[in-house]
């Protein structure tokens, strides 16, 4: 998350730079009284974001470090150093514990390209079909806003009622009234557990795909389509060639966003499947983690694998905003 | 313009102030709830009655009593069953936490491991009324053997087999005294034309599922711990043993498939008391949700849970609820006076009716107003009760194989096939998790 904030804080940095010249200019004395004043500003958002994010950031990477067990968790200083061993443990995919979070990372790819790709698509037709007024446009907007307005929980605990086999309303629609199949089939665990949890989560994001693309949509100026019209441009043309190199910017945002939440996605499965019956097609790869440390109170370990998502998240992120960037002055 | 500016500067200055304080306040107070008055305890206690309400009802005039006489107050906070364990972790990891606390007796060796509990040494003892006050068995459970325990028992559980004495009448059936019996009669009982089966299991319960699996290699003369605390899980009786228990879905047919989606024993028991399942395994304190889902204590009986013939006779294990009292307490003789109340002869007669408890004390399990059901509990609990492994790593046991059963199941539920290779192949997975983990 801190890389997209990249951007703006270099734009920010030639603000400064830019102020600064331009004071430059300026007899020197008139600078000198008012240099404290930015920086008293800025030190509550620096100490916040240093207590924040910083220094649990390192103390979890401390935590990787030791081997913080159920043996010291009452006295941490005490936790003996393990150097890289978490790290070694949980990448030797040919012992248990790198096999089941290797699996685990497998199936949150899978996941991830599925949820954030159907989210998009979803969200760039709907934004797409609402982007000029009609009658009943706003009634429209509204109720494509609601998951996304719903409490988390109380959206999630909703679907696991309707996958319940027995008295779900999935099943009563698919077994009871439409007759697909004679056996009801289970949603929760098993196979099927995977679709489910990538239906409820394409519910969840879906919305604030279409939410950002609206918003992006509404700064084209219509006079471009009817130019396009004019030279006898289709609709689909007019999306590609018009549509989406101007909501360009929002999308290399809108995607890093959706592959960050996703792929850390905890909530939704937590609140789906229970805090302890985590089905294996579905095995997350933040609940894996929870499950690694939490359960069995190895919080080295956990943490270890955690550092190990935060690198893996922080290379696709960076490897993204290059290419996106490089993309962007080539054009 | 300025004065408005200024009224919100004051304004935003002071709300920052009040929250500033709501903050120290609230910090302050936390730290005086878990220690800071010598005459004020802070006691967690366990989710042992219909609800949580219901457990502060029992529990209220039985403090109020234990301030009268010794002038302590005790805050009491009942707490479920699902966020007990995460808070005591909080509670180990920051040392801000209750003076006396319930704990499930199965998680006692591990958190001896921690360090924080107070290990009840013979002054301990002494203090609370002598090791000898309490009966063998569920003092057992209170620890490592060769330690000093850091819990006594409070209440004790077993399982027992449920059976609904009518179906079993309508079927001209006899309640099981050996394995075989017990999967020909649940077979027989069986009529999914009607939604009824035979046993209903918690079988999406990594818990319920980890008891089972140990009650059953048990049976078999299994282990999963050798000497030195290293697991042993994939041996052949921990595999037949959860075959077995599997088998009564798998190849019997008679639990209904969708009971690998109850995590909860609740669930299992609420099938039972509406007549969907002709039995169930439950420990004894399910008494109070069978009736309140409209089943009549008559209307069931309780008879050990059996064993294949030629197998051990083992029903269950010690199971039930442990006191400890945190070392970082700053009031240690009010804890354990508290302690001593609570496992008193008066306060044990009191608490042990509306929880369905077995005695832990001595001489309570002796008392001659037992009804049938409690010396059925009780001659389980006493003679066909093996502890779980009093290793450190038992809560990773329980979550590692609990969770490989939860698969197994919902495999069988969902139409694949569970060999014994398969247990063997997850249970040796399960085994190295735990080796690793603490090698």
């Amino acid at each position: 998350m801190s890389t997209t904030v990249l951007p703006e804080s270099s734009r920010a940095a030639e603000l400064l730079t830019d102020s600064r010249t331009t004071l430059a200019n300026k007899p020197p004395k008139r600078r000198r009284p008012t240099q404290w004043l930015p920086y008293a500003l800025l030190a509550p958002a620096i100490v916040f974001e240093l207590l924040i994010h910083i220094v649990p950031m390192l103390v979890g990477i401390w935590i990787s470090l030791v081997q913080l067990t159920k043996y010291f968790i009452a006295n941490w200083s005490a936790a003996p150093w393990a150097g890289l061993h978490n790290y070694a443990v949980a990448v030797d995919v040919n012992q248990a514990i790198g096999k089941g979070l290797l699996n685990s990372f497998l199936i949150t790819i899978a996941f991830t390209i599925l949820v954030v790709g159907i989210s998009w698509t979803l969200g760039m037709a709907a934004a797409v079909a609402l982007q000029r007024p009609f009658a009943g446009r706003g009634l429209f907007r509204t109720l494509f806003l609601v998951p996304y307005a719903l409490p988390l929980y109380a959206g999630i605990i909703a679907w696991k009622f309707m996958f319940q086999r027995d008295t779900g309303a999935i099943n009563h629609i698919l077994v009871d009234q439409l007759h697909l199949t004679d056996n009801a089939p289970f949603w929760l665990i098993g196979n099927n557990a995977f679709g489910a949890i990538v239906v409820v989560a394409i519910w969840r994001l879906w919305p604030f795909a279409f939410l950002m693309l609206m918003a992006g949509l509404q700064s084209i100026p219509q006079d471009v389509y009817e130019a396009s019209s004019v030279d006898g441009a289709r609709p689909f043309r007019q999306w590609r060639s018009i549509t989406l190199p101007m909501v360009r910017s929002v999308n290399v945002t809108l995607v890093l966003v959706m592959f960050l939440w996703t792929f850390n996605d905890f909530n939704t499965p937590y609140v789906l499947f229970g805090s302890t019956a985590q089905p294996p097609a579905a095995d997350l790869i933040s609940f894996h983690i929870y499950n690694a440390s939490f359960i069995t109170w190895n919080f080295g370990s956990g943490a270890a694998m955690s550092v190990l998502l935060l690198l893996f998240l922080l290379v696709v992120t960076g490897g993204y905003l290059l290419f996106t960037n490089r993309r962007s002055q080539r054009a | 313009m300025r004065t408005t500016a200024r009224t919100l500067a004051v304004i935003a200055a002071a709300a920052l102030s009040v929250t500033g304080l709501a903050a120290c306040s609230s910090g302050s107070s936390g730290s005086s709830d878990s220690s800071g008055d010598s005459k004020t305890l802070t006691y967690w206690a366990s989710n042992q009655g219909t609800s949580l309400e219901n457990d502060k009802e029992v529990l209220t005039p039985v403090l109020d009593k234990f301030t009268d006489e010794t002038g302590i107050k005790v805050d009491l906070q009942v707490i479920g069953w699902n966020d007990l364990q995460t808070k005591i972790q909080t509670a180990v990891t920051s040392g801000q936490g209750p003076d006396v606390v319930n704990i499930g007796n199965t998680w006692a060796t591990s958190l001896q491991a921690t360090g924080a509990f107070l290990p009840f040494g013979s002054s301990e003892m002494k203090a609370i009324g002598g090791k000898d006050k309490f009966a063998s068995v569920p003092l057992s459970t209170g620890g490592a053997p060769g330690k000093d325990v850091t819990s006594v028992p409070l209440y004790g559980l077993a399982y027992g087999l449920y059976y609904n004495k009518q179906m079993f009448a309508d079927a001209g059936l006899q309640p099981p005294t050996t394995w075989s019996e017990l999967s020909s009669d649940a077979e027989k009982l069986t009529d999914p034309a009607n939604d009824v089966y035979g046993f209903s299991l918690a079988a999406g319960s990594y818990t319920e599922n980890v008891h089972f699996a140990f009650i059953n290699s048990a049976q078999n003369g299994g282990s999963w711990f050798n000497k030195k605390g290293d697991p042993t899980f994939a041996s052949s009786a921990n595999v037949d043993g959860i075959k077995r228990y599997l088998d009564l879905m798998q190849t019997q047919h008679a639990v209904n498939t969708s009971d690998a989606q109850f995590d909860n024993a609740s669930q299992s028991t609420a099938s039972f008391a509406t007549g969907k399942a002709a039995m169930i395994l439950n420990q004894n304190n399910a008494n109070a949700t069978i009736e309140s889902n409209g089943m009549a204590s008559d209307a069931y009986g309780v008879v050990p849970f059996p064993a294949p013939e030629g197998g051990e006779q083992i029903a269950s294990f010690p199971a039930g609820i442990n006191l400890s009292v945190f070392k970082n307490t700053e009031n240690q003789a009010g804890a354990l006076k508290f302690v001593k109340y609570m496992t008193s002869e008066s306060t044990q007669a009191t608490l042990d009716k509306p929880y369905a408890a077995l005695p832990v004390l001595k001489s309570a399990a002796n008392a001659t107003d037992q009804t049938e059901e409690t010396k059925t509990f009780l001659t389980i609990y006493n003679t066909m009760a093996k502890p779980l492994p009093l290793v450190p790593a038992e809560d990773q046991f329980e979550s590692t194989v609990g969770k490989a059963m939860n698969s197994m199941f919902a495999k069988i539920a969902t139409g694949s096939t569970v060999s014994t290779s398969d247990i063997k192949s997850a249970l040796q997975t399960a085994q190295d998790q735990v080796s690793q983990a603490n090698g």
